[in-house]
């Protein structure tokens, strides 16, 4: 930044000072072909004709002063017919004579010395006769150039010192313009993946337009999330409610039925059904937990009693597969979350674990405050995961390569990544040394 | 002493007329006197209008300082001296000339050299031109009146105008007794009436005046001086007072009128074809330093720069050295000034 600046710098002094130059080398070659144009008349209006022939009566005063604007060489010279009278004979001539009226001006090399010509045409009369008369007056212009790149230096000087002075300046004024702008992306970086609140971050009046448009897009954004999640759970929910009529009328009919053949397709039927309800209810989860997490609404919530009585719950439908759960909880893990996201969460946690254990299987739940953090762990011995990375089981719909006779909507651990998201927390599950899996969901501690 | 002072003016002023008559010689250029100083391996070579006798107190001096110098001193007259730099291109180190015009060419056609910032630095804008020409001398141009100019009672005229009014109340008295330069034989000459008929409405009118009284015209001002000294001139106008021998000695009078007195400025070069630039330079240097100076002054009777001279005697007037000179050299405009000279001082 600073050295494309002082670039800068350096480039509009090097403008600034061929502009000056420029402009100098064409205001005083004005100015001293006007005085070498009159001095060039006067010596003209002192060629006279008399009985002798041609007569001049060269005025030094003339010379003098030419000479004073930089103690500039003079040379003149003048011709009468197309031939040289007096002065210096082999002086450039112009390549176009000059008009009567007006003096030309050109540039010329003279005993290696660059000169300024001015040459007058006049006409005299000799013998009766007009005569022309060319009047050639010629000066060095060393004063001129030393003019000239004075002013351009001095500017040039003047230009960098500026530029240089502005640097600072600038950089201060981009770095306060900037840091308005940096503190909003920061606020924004800082949120969950889920928050789509408006942006309330106090915002110079420059980019009030900015804020506004973004925050015009949020609300969009959230509207089209909102209507999407509102449709999941609303389908989820009428799914689920014929569903349960479903399965209670083939749970009916398997009662009464006595043919095997129509049993075991009764069976499958409740068994494709219990998988409807379990997708449809985890849609529902779903939506509860992208919902919910939009609306941040937290509270302080002790996380040790939670996995407490969530444990219980669980354990009778655990033993009924002879799978044991060991709870380990020890003290209040205060945290400040939302209490609905975070049993969503670990209820599919837990469930997993049992449902993935064998009979006879053994799921530890542990729940400790760990480095800052409330962190619960979940520890089967059931089949892992078969070498998937957690990555890809995390997203929507994928389930592990080696479950496709367990029930299940691949949606469990992206509802578990999203609350912990939500919720500033976080969520890894992995391969358990020894065969099984280790899932470890934390909480920022308050 | 005086005899031989005078000889050397004589020889240095007279020095167009005296080439005019001598042949062409080997050396392209005519030199009237020249002679080597010092026995040093360093030599250098000036050329100057001015005769050796004045020179030899700064020359020797300057030796003394430098003894590996070997100083050639050639003299000539400054046509000579303006025709060996500006036609021959002969290698002179430093070029010394009363011409003022002759010099200013020089050094406007770019023949000469720019002397160091060092030297020039300390010159008055009035006793140099670019770093090209630099004033050795200042010496006024003076009216000179012998013994018995004055008629008993009359005082000395202080003014052209009294001059004038002298010259008709007495135009018995004065008839063939009034001398001046011949413009059309002496460059100097010209050169102060040029000036002269710029400065003053009232020279026309002491030409007209001079013409009627028939006066006698010289090439050199040594000429008039010695006349004057030995009575067979009575006043002589436009002398080069820094060859007059000064008041009292032969009941000579030097006169700076009041309305203004030229004063001639003899000025010093370094040639572009110098074979040892920066020795003429460093010569130079001497020359002007104020040891030089004071030796100029005392050894050699030639006036000193003295830039205070001016402020003391406002009628001093330094003849402007700039290329204002140039016209001065212009063949028509000469023809025509001496045409009008002659007009006025020869009536019909």
């Amino acid at each position: 930044m600073l050295l494309q600046l002082l670039l800068l710098a350096a480039c509009l002094s090097v403008g600034l000072y061929a502009a000056v130059r420029l402009g100098a080398d064409r205001a005083s070659e004005a100015t001293f072909d006007a005085v070498l144009g009159a001095a060039a008349g006067s010596l003209a209006e002192e060629v006279r004709v008399a009985e002798g022939g041609i007569t001049v009566d060269l005025p030094p005063a003339t010379f003098s002063m030419l000479s004073a604007m930089g103690e500039e060489r003079i040379f003149y010279r003048v011709d009468v017919d197309g031939a040289p009278v007096t002065g210096y004979a082999d002086l450039p001539l112009p390549e176009q004579l000059p008009t009567a009226l007006a003096p030309s001006f050109y540039d010329a090399n003279y005993r290696d010395t660059d000169v300024r010509i001015a040459a007058i045409l006049r006409s005299i009369r000799i013998d009766g006769r007009a005569a022309p008369l060319l009047v050639l007056l010629a000066e060095t212009r060393q004063g001129q150039g030393a003019i000239a790149a004075r002013l351009g230096n001095r500017a040039a000087v003047l230009g960098l010192a500026i530029f240089l002075a502005a640097i600072p300046f600038s950089l201060y004024f981009a770095r306060s313009f900037l840091s308005p702008i940096d503190r909003l992306a920061e606020a924004v970086g800082r949120r969950g993946a889920r928050d789509l609140r408006p942006l309330r971050h106090p915002a110079p009046s420059e980019l009030q337009p900015f804020v506004t448009a973004l925050n015009s897009f949020i609300a969009r954004l959230r509207g089209t999330l909102s209507q999407t999640e509102t449709f999941l759970a609303e389908a989820a929910h009428h799914i689920r409610t014929p569903l349960t009529v479903m399965r209670n009328e083939a749970e009916l009919a398997l009662r009464q039925s006595g043919e095997e053949e129509t049993r075991a397709r009764l069976r499958g039927l409740i068994r494709a059904a219990d998988e409807s309800a379990r997708s449809a209810s985890q849609l529902l989860d779903h939506a509860t937990v992208l919902y919910r997490a939009e609306q941040a609404d937290w509270a302080e919530m002790d996380l040790a009693k939670l996995v407490r009585d969530l444990v219980e719950r669980f354990r009778p439908a655990a033993e009924m597969r002879d799978i044991s759960v060991r709870l380990e909880v020890r003290g209040t893990l205060p945290t400040r979350a939302d209490p609905v996201l975070v049993e969503a969460a670990l209820r599919n946690i837990i469930d997993n674990a049992v449902k993935y254990s064998a009979p006879d299987g053994l799921v530890e739940v542990m729940a400790e405050a760990v480095a800052g953090e409330a962190r619960v762990t979940v520890m089967d011995r059931g089949r892992g995961l078969a070498g998937v990375v957690d990555q890809g089981l995390k997203r929507r719909f994928r389930r592990g390569a080696n479950v496709s006779d367990v029930p299940g909507s691949g949606l469990g651990l992206t509802i578990v990544e999203e609350a912990a998201q939500a919720m500033g927390g976080s969520f890894a599950i992995g391969p358990r040394e020894g065969g099984g899996t280790c899932a470890v969901f934390s909480l920022p501690l308050l | 002493m005086r005899g031989l002072f005078a000889a050397a003016s004589v020889r240095l002023v007279c020095g167009v007329l005296w080439l005019a008559l001598a042949a062409a010689g080997a050396r392209g250029f005519e030199t009237e006197a020249m002679q080597d100083f010092g026995t040093g391996p360093q030599r250098i070579d000036v050329l100057s209008t001015t005769d050796i006798a004045y020179m030899q107190p700064v020359i020797d001096a300057y030796l003394v300082r430098h003894p590996d110098v070997t100083l050639h001193y050639v003299v000539a007259s400054s046509q000579e001296v303006y025709r060996a730099v500006a036609e021959e291109e002969a290698p002179f180190d430093l070029v010394i000339s009363s011409a003022m015009d002759l010099q200013m060419k020089i050094a406007n056609d770019g023949l000469a050299r720019p002397l160091p910032a060092a030297l020039m630095s300390g010159q008055p804008g009035w006793a140099r031109w670019r770093d090209l020409l630099v004033a050795v001398t200042q010496e006024p141009v003076v009216l000179l009146l012998g013994r018995d100019a004055l008629p008993p009672g009359t005082p000395a005229p202080t003014t052209r105008r009294e001059l004038i009014d002298l010259l008709r109340d007495h135009p018995d008295r004065f008839r063939g007794k009034v001398a001046t330069y011949d413009p059309a034989v002496s460059g100097a000459g010209y050169l102060f009436a040029a000036q002269d008929a710029r400065l003053s409405d009232a020279f026309w009118r002491l030409a007209e005046v001079m013409g009627r009284l028939d006066a006698k015209l010289y090439c050199c001002s040594a000429g008039m001086i010695g006349d004057i000294a030995e009575g067979r001139m009575l006043l002589g106008y436009n002398v080069l007072g820094s060859y007059a021998p000064g008041n009292d000695a032969d009941g000579l009078r030097i006169v700076e009128l009041q309305d203004y007195t030229l004063t001639l400025l003899r000025t010093a070069l370094v040639p572009e074809r110098a074979r040892a630039p920066e020795a003429g330079a460093e010569f130079l240097a001497f020359l002007l330093s104020a040891e030089g100076q004071a030796l100029v002054a005392e050894g050699a009777g030639l006036p000193a720069l003295d830039a205070d001279a001016f402020d003391r005697n406002p009628h001093l007037r330094p003849i402007r050295l700039d290329p204002g000179l140039l016209a001065n050299l212009d063949q028509i405009t000469r023809r025509r000034f001496l045409e009008e000279w002659r007009a006025a001082l020869i009536q019909p």
